[in-house]
């Protein structure tokens, strides 16, 4: 599982680094939400993988910490997950404005020989 | 000091400190045509700061020193302290008076357009920091505000904003004193250190430490450029000329009383501290007399008045300086005189420089003449208050020019500057007489002006009305010193030396000695001077022969020039890029090579791993999931909405995953989130240009090798991550905050779904900010869209809305639409569900919020804009506001019930229907999340959808443009 999970890390980010290395903003713009696929399933994956677990308590008595999946990570990535998608809205903006201000959708503004 | 009267006292100096910028803070509330409030309401509170002064003279009087300590952070020292003796007292009072007959003056000079509360406020302010100076009993506190004085300075220098003058004299004067405070405050910081203590009255009894130290040189270099700079002392004098593109009224404050009397009063404040040594008396006296000379010199030389009243300005700070710099108690004495003697007679004759550019229109002296025959009473106040500025006897300039020729003939170390003073003092006073003479003479005297740009006349009363007090005090005080300021200048040189000061009688008549003869000689050469050259001068150059050329303002500007444009941009230019895939480009690789580096041989597994047993499910999902994600980084050039579709799938797959480690509340979030982006990028999807596939470049050797280069770097970050993904999940699990979490959850935080606790219990604060940000976003998509014009090949219609195939799609997704229509009552209640079980139960704000908002938006898909917004009203910045608030409000409540900042409280509660219910103060938290991830959602979606409104709206009007152009053809034209 373990090897899986984190091949599928490796391939979402270098699928989504190349692409934030193209050109044209949309390429950017899809690359930066493959990146932060990966990125928060590496913060989850800190917190190593416990299937069948969820952090949900019962209510009162002890509580073994060692039977739950680890609690921490999963509220990083949960607050992550909304400020991605906050950050890919924005990007999303700014792709519209600079489409509508210079006539092209090349990162830069300009069509320029880097293709 | 317990007694009351000292507790009284104490009240009106806190008062006191704090009147002017309680009456700015009034004026800011005036609306810009309440010009007579304005001056009335700056007027009392000047009124009041000298009621509340006269209040402390009798404790002043018998030489108490009235203080004021608050503890502000006494763990680290700092307290706010004010403090008063006699010289702080004569020099507040000082400014008061000054302030308050500005602020009559500009009543009437400043013109309705010129927004007079602003300008009445930033002067309020401006006297507030010029007093905290004064006041301050604490050195950090005393640069506080003398950094206060030079941004209110600029503010007020570049009152009239529209000159391209004013923008740069305010600037300059804002970059040199603004740096010299910047030395100031490393100077003070080293004094405090030294001397053990940051409070004025440890320092002042440390000199003799301080003047040991080793740091003493440093010390005095970086003090003495503070105050330099704001006293206009040469070399930094250039800004004050420049300053005097502010109203005058400002010029009469800022050059008289305030601001550049601010260095002198540290100068001479601190002379006990720094002064005496041979160092200061070099440093001090050196400047000052070269200042009091080349201001003197070039003032003569200037044809506009407020340039000849500003070069006299620096002489006269020039002739202050030395004597602060000659230090003993008589010259310390002249100094405090001549501060008071300059600012009365210089205020006065920069209210007449005023008044004469208010009546005629023109302020340069070539122009002018004849002007007494129009304005005799304004004339004669001129004469006196030029006869005070040259030191003619029975006024007050001569009092104190007078002190300091005397002081300058008396013997103190006998070096070779000393030895010199009496000779520069006479050559500077020469001038200064010819320079009186050229204002008085090309001003008032000779044929009457022709074509100036206004008919002079007499200025209305009350603007003549404080220059005829001024004028007044300069020939009392001429007349009667022992009687008018005797008592104060020896109360405020106590201040400054100590108790045991002899009483020292300030007289007009001293028999005739070597000062009354070097006065004589200097005006025998300032009027031989004025007669032999005055012709010359009138068509010479704006400045001396050869010096003009000379000016430390070029130099400055040069200096900025290069060091704050070409320099910079050409470093911009070596260093940077405006491209953003080299800096993309290189995070990737900085970020790789740290990580790469910082593993470099310390890379290891676990000695067991910890192994999941493998599932084929899992392996063939993200066999899916991985090849969703390279087909969307292939196709996502050409092919967007596959590449989109892809895009979504590698997310589904990701979603899957959080799901089958245990964390539903991520699933949960990851799907309905994913449902909006999908959205959002299928909206943004229709304003991009349409792509061609056979770009030639493309295919040629370059842009392959940067491919390739491209791939290399994405497959080795990649394996990277991977790498250390596995390195770190294969490693046992140690005990970690997160165990504190569970086991804490449901006992002090009332919920059993640990991650929805943390997220509005444990680290509600966290939230709290992360809400914010994304409240921000919200807006900041808004802001940016309202100016947005799509490109012009995007405004067409899209093909289904257009021609025959409109038509035949009117009932276009009929099912569909209607479905969704109906499922909005149903969403609102998921959304609840969502909502009321996060606290136990996966689901929580975030998730209930993003629930609601695709309720929002699936009407919009369903049907149009219009119809949405005739039926529903969306307001979602009252949704953010009001969730920010709820936020804060449930925060803030906390402190009701004496708990720290959003401490949460928790217990069940039964609801009808509903049933029991946990109900903490933190499910009001997650309200606020709700409502603000609902509001800041439909914001962002409803502003792109406006989009399609606004190419609507320009297709129509393009249509109506080129029916009218058509309708103009077709009309026949008859004539």
């Amino acid at each position: 599982m373990e090897l899986i999970l984190s091949g599928a890390i490796g391939v979402l980010a270098a699928s989504g680094i190349w692409l934030i290395l193209r050109p044209r903003s949309f390429q950017v713009i899809v690359g930066l939400c493959l990146l932060s696929y990966a990125v928060n399933l590496f913060i989850f994956s800190m917190g190593r993988l416990t299937p069948g677990a969820p952090p949900i308590m019962p209510k009162g008595g002890f509580v073994d910490p060692t039977l739950y999946a680890d609690p921490v990570p999963q509220a990083l990535v949960l607050t992550a997950i909304v400020i991605s998608f906050a950050t890919t809205a924005l990007f999303l903006v700014v792709l519209i404005g600079l489409r509508g201000l210079t006539g092209t959708d090349h990162v830069n503004g300009k069509e320029k020989s880097e293709a | 000091m317990d007694n009351p009267a000292a507790m009284v006292e104490q009240n009106l100096l806190l008062l006191l400190a704090l009147a002017p910028f309680a009456g700015a803070l009034l004026l800011t509330t005036l609306p810009r045509q309440a010009e007579r409030r304005a001056a009335l309401f700056s007027g009392l509170t000047m009124l009041a700061s000298l009621g509340l002064l006269a209040g402390m003279a009798k404790s002043i009087a018998s030489d108490n020193v009235l203080t004021v300590d608050i503890d502000w952070i006494p763990t680290l020292g700092l307290s706010l302290s004010l403090r008063v003796d006699g010289f702080v007292w004569l020099f507040a009072t000082l400014v008061m008076i000054i302030g308050l007959l500005i602020v009559v003056y500009a009543g009437f000079y400043m013109k309705g357009k010129d927004r007079l509360p602003r300008f009445f406020g930033l002067l309020l302010t401006f006297t507030g920091a010029m007093q905290g100076i004064l006041l301050s009993g604490n050195l950090i506190m005393l640069v506080v505000f003398w950094e206060l004085t030079s941004l209110m300075s600029f503010l007020l220098i570049g009152f009239w904003h529209g000159s391209a003058a004013a923008r740069d004299g305010a600037r300059t004067a804002l970059v040199l004193t603004a740096s010299g405070g910047v030395c100031l405050l490393f100077a003070m910081l080293l004094i405090g250190q030294v001397a053990g203590s940051y409070q004025l009255d440890e320092v002042l009894k440390a000199g003799p430490e301080i003047q040991a130290h080793p740091y003493y040189g440093i010390i005095l270099a970086l003090f003495l450029i503070g105050a330099f700079t704001k006293s206009a002392q040469v070399p930094f004098h250039f800004w004050l000329p420049g300053a005097m593109a502010a109203p005058t009224p400002v010029s009469a404050f800022l050059h008289s009383a305030t601001m550049v009397k601010a260095g002198i009063f540290l100068l001479v404040r601190f002379f006990p501290v720094l002064g005496g040594t041979e160092l200061w008396f070099f440093a001090v006296t050196g400047i000052g007399m070269l200042t009091m000379t080349v201001g003197a010199v070039v003032a003569l030389f200037r044809h506009d008045l407020k340039g000849l009243l500003a070069y006299s300005t620096i002489s006269h700070l020039g002739l202050i300086t030395a004597l602060a710099g000659i230090g003993s108690t008589g010259a310390i004495t002249a100094a405090i005189f001549h501060i008071c003697n300059h600012a009365v007679f210089k205020a006065s004759l920069f209210m007449v420089a005023g008044i004469i550019d208010h009546e005629t229109g023109t302020r340069d002296m070539r122009r002018l003449g004849g002007l007494f025959r129009v304005m005799p009473i304004t004339g004669s106040l001129a004469i006196v208050a030029s006869a005070a500025m040259a030191g003619v006897p029975l006024l007050n300039g001569f009092l104190s020019k007078e002190l300091f020729l005397a002081e300058t003939v008396a013997w103190h170390n006998g070096t070779w500057l000393d030895d010199s003073l009496p000779y520069i003092a006479v050559v500077a006073s020469a001038f200064s007489v010819a320079y009186s003479l050229r204002f008085v003479m090309s001003v008032f005297f000779g044929p009457l002006a022709k074509d100036l740009p206004k008919s002079p006349h007499e200025p209305a009363a009350w603007m003549r009305r404080p220059v005829e007090l001024l004028v007044l005090i300069c020939v009392l005080v001429g007349i009667l010193p022992a009687l008018t300021l005797g008592p104060s200048i020896n109360a405020a040189a106590r201040a400054v030396f100590g108790d045991d000061l002899p009483y020292y009688d300030i007289a007009i008549w001293h028999g005739i000695n070597a000062p009354l003869l070097l006065s004589l000689v200097a005006f025998g050469v300032g009027i031989l001077l004025y007669t032999t050259m005055a012709r010359g001068i009138a068509a010479g150059p704006e400045g001396p022969p050869l010096l003009h050329r000379l000016r430390g303002q070029k130099l400055y500007d040069q200096v900025m020039l290069r060091g704050t444009w070409i320099w910079p941009r050409r470093a911009l230019g070596w260093l940077s890029t405006d491209s953003l895939q080299p800096q993309l480009r290189l995070v990737v690789l900085v970020a790789f090579i740290v990580a790469f580096g910082s593993l470099w041989r310390n890379f290891h597994l676990a000695e067991t791993l910890r192994q999941t047993a493998p599932s084929p499910g899992f392996a063939l999902m993200w066999l899916v999931g991985g090849a969703c994600a390279i087909g969307a980084a292939w196709q996502a050039k050409y092919h967007r909405f596959a590449a989109l579709v892809m895009l979504g799938g590698a997310g589904v797959v990701t979603c899957l995953t959080f799901a089958w480690f245990s964390a539903p509340d991520l699933a949960v979030t990851q799907l309905l989130v994913e449902i909006i982006t999908t959205t959002l990028l299928l909206l943004g999807l229709r304003w991009l240009p349409n792509r061609r596939e056979e770009i030639l470049r493309d295919t040629l050797m370059p842009a392959r090798v940067r491919r390739g280069r491209d791939l290399f770097i994405a497959i080795c970050s990649g394996m990277g991550i991977t790498a250390i993904a596995y390195a770190i999940m294969t490693r046992p699990r140690i005990p970690n905050v997160g165990d504190w979490f569970l086991a804490n959850a449901y006992h002090s935080g009332g919920g059993t779904n640990v991650v929805n606790v943390i997220l509005v219990d444990f680290r509600a604060f966290d939230t709290f900010g992360e809400i914010t940000v994304l409240a921000i976003v919200g807006l900041t998509v808004y802001a940016l869209l309202r100016r947005f014009r799509p490109a012009s090949e995007s405004i067409d219609a899209p093909e289904q809305q257009s021609g025959n195939i409109a038509n035949r799609l009117d009932d276009y997704l009929f099912v569909p639409s209607t479905i969704m229509i109906w499922m909005f009552p149903i969403l609102i209640v998921v959304s609840a569900y969502f909502f009321f079980r996060g606290h136990d139960l996966p689901g929580g704000g975030f998730a209930a919020g993003v629930t609601m908002a695709i309720a929002f938006l699936l009407q919009y898909l369903a049907t149009n804009v219009k119809w949405v917004e005739a039926r529903l009203t969306v307001l979602p910045i009252h949704w953010m506001g009001i969730g920010l608030l709820i936020a804060v409000g449930t925060g803030i409540g906390s402190w009701i019930f004496g708990f720290p900042f959003m401490t949460a409280h928790a217990r069940y509660v039964t609801l009808p229907l509903i049933g029991d219910v946990p109900f903490a103060t933190a499910l009001i938290f997650d309200l606020g999340v709700f409502a603000l991830v609902v509001g800041a959602t439909v914001l962002m979606l409803i502003a792109i959808a406006h989009q399609s409104l606004r190419a609507a709206r320009m297709r129509e009007q393009e249509e109506e443009a080129s029916k009218e152009a058509n309708k103009k053809k077709e009309t026949p034209v008859w004539n």
